[in-house]
């Protein structure tokens, strides 16, 4: 669908390069990296908005390294939506259709079919400055898949939404996606929200693409340090949540069952902060519910705190201060307790 | 609350209420006193003088050419400097700003010595029937000089307050570097364009020393103020005076409503 052949972008600051990816046709990928990556121009210049150092981009088997943007047909949707202020609603979605000549019968047809998409039907004649963070993200989409483009780019479209918000918008994409079979390429920083919404997951970090892969692949078998150390510092699994007859629901993972806050069903994804879990050589009677055996098997140093990854099984990566790391005596192939509080597990899809 | 309290409380703002108020009354008391004070009979006089209303007219006239110029040839200018960076930007922007500090007498006479008729500009422009001395197109010449730095400056902030990402939207929903410009940029930045030609208008209108150095004819209503002066003193040349100020003023008050209509 599209290809990066060997991209460099000039930053100023930085350079990013040798960036070589393939995205298959209707697939949802994700680049995934932290603040500062080049993420946003990476996208940009995938778009033809940002003049490349050197490289090749092919869309659908043409060379596009050269095109114009307008002639790319790939939309862009950024982090703060940047709709156009002097317009409406429904003159923001019709522009790219005015911009490509499409008669009026054709723009009418076609708004109406993209604001019953998304539902927002009831804000066409609103102005953008009177809408809410998660509304004008539906506005940017609409915009951007009004033109039926070959490729979509969305840039952090979750960071600038409160958590209940997110949580919608992000159900949206996934829906939007799956109607409309749109190859959709998605930037972010934030690895759950990579897990959650990723056919594949492209890292980049230091100016590189650091590892391709299906977020089962990154997330069990990093290829580096860097990949591992994002990784690592981070508790995702997949597994299936159910109720028991005890009352309380359980999310199994491994053999182990974590006892969670909510009540669900069925297979997601948990996550758990290595700040939340505590680290102690007895078992400790508390209030938190969950408490585990388990064996240091790997520690990374990163000065005040570290991070001490207990199995379990499965692994849980824990944060601890150096102070109490080397009051307790922490080391690699110690067994030691895990306790972490029922709350503490996040489920998300 | 007493008086003396209430002073003794708001000191900051008692004091820059009472230092304001001079600055204020030291712009507008001569102003006034001139319009409240002239004789209502000889005003009426002047505006039947065919010479005093030809004069107003034609700065008006010259002022309005000057600012549509400025627009065609500024407002590129305006949109360069504010979306790109380019070695020598900074002594450009400079540079623009140069006529702003020039004394006015000054610039008309560097002006004559490239649109003189000895030097090459001005014979250039002779060969298709055009001379800038003592001729509305040196008036007009003249009034761009010294205000073409208002509508840069202006036009410069409104596109920089413009976010570039929304040109960069508008190129991939298939709009080509123009489209973007006269649908995106251009109506977002209006206001500050807008401005801009209002200050530029408004400064061609008051300008004296550029023109009276470049063309003394045909006369524009300053200059004819100044000739009145010199050759009948001053009762003659207040009421043309007054007239200025008072179209001036009004047209000034028309525009700004105009520009800012719907301002918070």
């Amino acid at each position: 669908m599209i290809e990066v052949n060997d991209l460099s972008v000039d930053l100023g600051e930085f350079v990013l390069k040798n960036i070589t990816l393939t995205v298959n046709e209707g697939e949802y990928f994700i680049i995934l990296g932290p603040t500062g990556a080049g993420k946003t121009v990476l996208l940009e210049s995938i778009a033809g908005l940002y003049p490349i150092k050197s490289g090749k981009i092919w869309l659908r088997g043409k060379e596009v390294t050269g095109v114009e943007p307008e002639k790319r047909k790939i939309s862009i949707v950024y982090q703060d939506h940047v709709l156009f202020p002097h317009l409406s609603v429904k003159k923001n979605i019709v522009f790219g259709l005015k911009m490509n000549k499409t008669t009026a019968d054709e723009q009418n047809n076609k708004i109406n079919w993209v604001a019953e998409l998304l539902g927002i039907s009831n804000l066409l004649h609103r102005r953008p400055d009177t809408l809410s963070g998660g509304e004008k993200q539906k506005v940017a989409l609409a915009r951007a898949i009004v033109t039926q483009p070959e490729l979509l780019l969305v840039d952090e479209p979750l960071s600038a939404l409160d958590p209940e918000t997110r949580e919608k918008v992000q159900h949206e994409l996934r829906q939007l996606h799956r109607t409309l079979g749109i190859t959709i390429l998605h930037v972010t920083h934030d690895f759950e929200e990579a897990i959650a919404l990723g056919n594949r997951i492209a890292v980049i970090g230091e100016g590189r693409l650091m590892q391709v892969g299906t977020p089962e692949e990154i997330f069990r078998h990093p290829n580096s340090e860097f990949v591992a150390r994002f990784a690592m510092t981070r508790n995702i699994f997949h597994g299936k949540a159910e109720r028991k007859s005890s009352g309380d629901t359980i999310f199994r993972v491994d053999g182990a069952e974590f006892i969670i806050a909510k009540e669900a069903d069925g297979t997601y994804h948990a996550s758990i902060r290595p700040e939340e879990i505590l680290i102690s050589t007895e078992p400790i009677r508390s209030s938190a519910r969950n408490c585990f055996p388990g064996t240091i098997t790997h520690i990374l140093d990163k000065g005040s705190t570290l991070y001490v990854t207990v199995n379990i099984p499965p692994e849980l990566s824990c944060m601890v201060t150096r102070h109490s790391f080397e009051e307790i005596g922490l080391h690699e192939g110690k067994k030691v307790y895990v306790t972490f509080k029922a709350s503490s597990v996040h489920l998300f899809d | 609350m007493s008086f003396l309290k209430f002073i003794s409380k708001n000191r900051l703002t008692v004091t820059f209420v009472l230092l304001g108020l001079l600055i204020f009354l030291f712009v507008i008391l001569p102003l006034a006193k001139m319009i409240f004070a002239s004789d209502a009979g000889i005003l009426w006089e002047t505006i039947l003088d065919p010479e005093v209303r030809g004069a107003i007219g034609l700065t008006l006239y010259a002022a309005l050419i000057s600012t549509l110029v400025g627009f065609l040839l500024g407002i590129p200018l305006a949109y360069l400097l504010a979306r790109h960076n380019f070695p020598g930007k900074r002594l450009i922007e400079g540079l623009i700003d140069v006529p702003i500090v020039v004394p006015h007498t000054a610039a008309g006479i560097a002006l004559l010595f490239v649109f003189g008729k000895r030097f090459f500009l001005g014979q250039t422009f002779e060969t298709v029937g055009i001379t800038f001395v003592d001729s509305l197109a040196g008036v007009i010449i003249a009034m761009i000089f010294v205000s073409i730095p208002f509508l840069i400056d202006s036009a410069k902030e409104g596109f920089k307050k413009v976010d570039v990402r929304l040109e960069k939207v508008a190129r991939t929903l298939g709009a080509s570097p123009w489209q973007a410009f006269f649908r995106i940029s251009f109506p977002l930045a209006w206001r500050s364009i807008l401005a801009g030609n209002i200050m530029m208008w408004a400064r061609g209108i008051s300008e004296f020393g550029a023109v009276i150095i470049l063309a003394y004819h045909p006369m524009i209503a300053p200059v004819l103020v100044y000739e009145r002066f010199e050759t009948y003193g001053l009762d003659y040349a207040r009421p043309i005076a007054v007239l200025l100020i008072l179209v001036s003023v009004i047209v000034f008050i028309i525009l700004r409503a105009i520009a800012y209509r719907g301002d918070k």
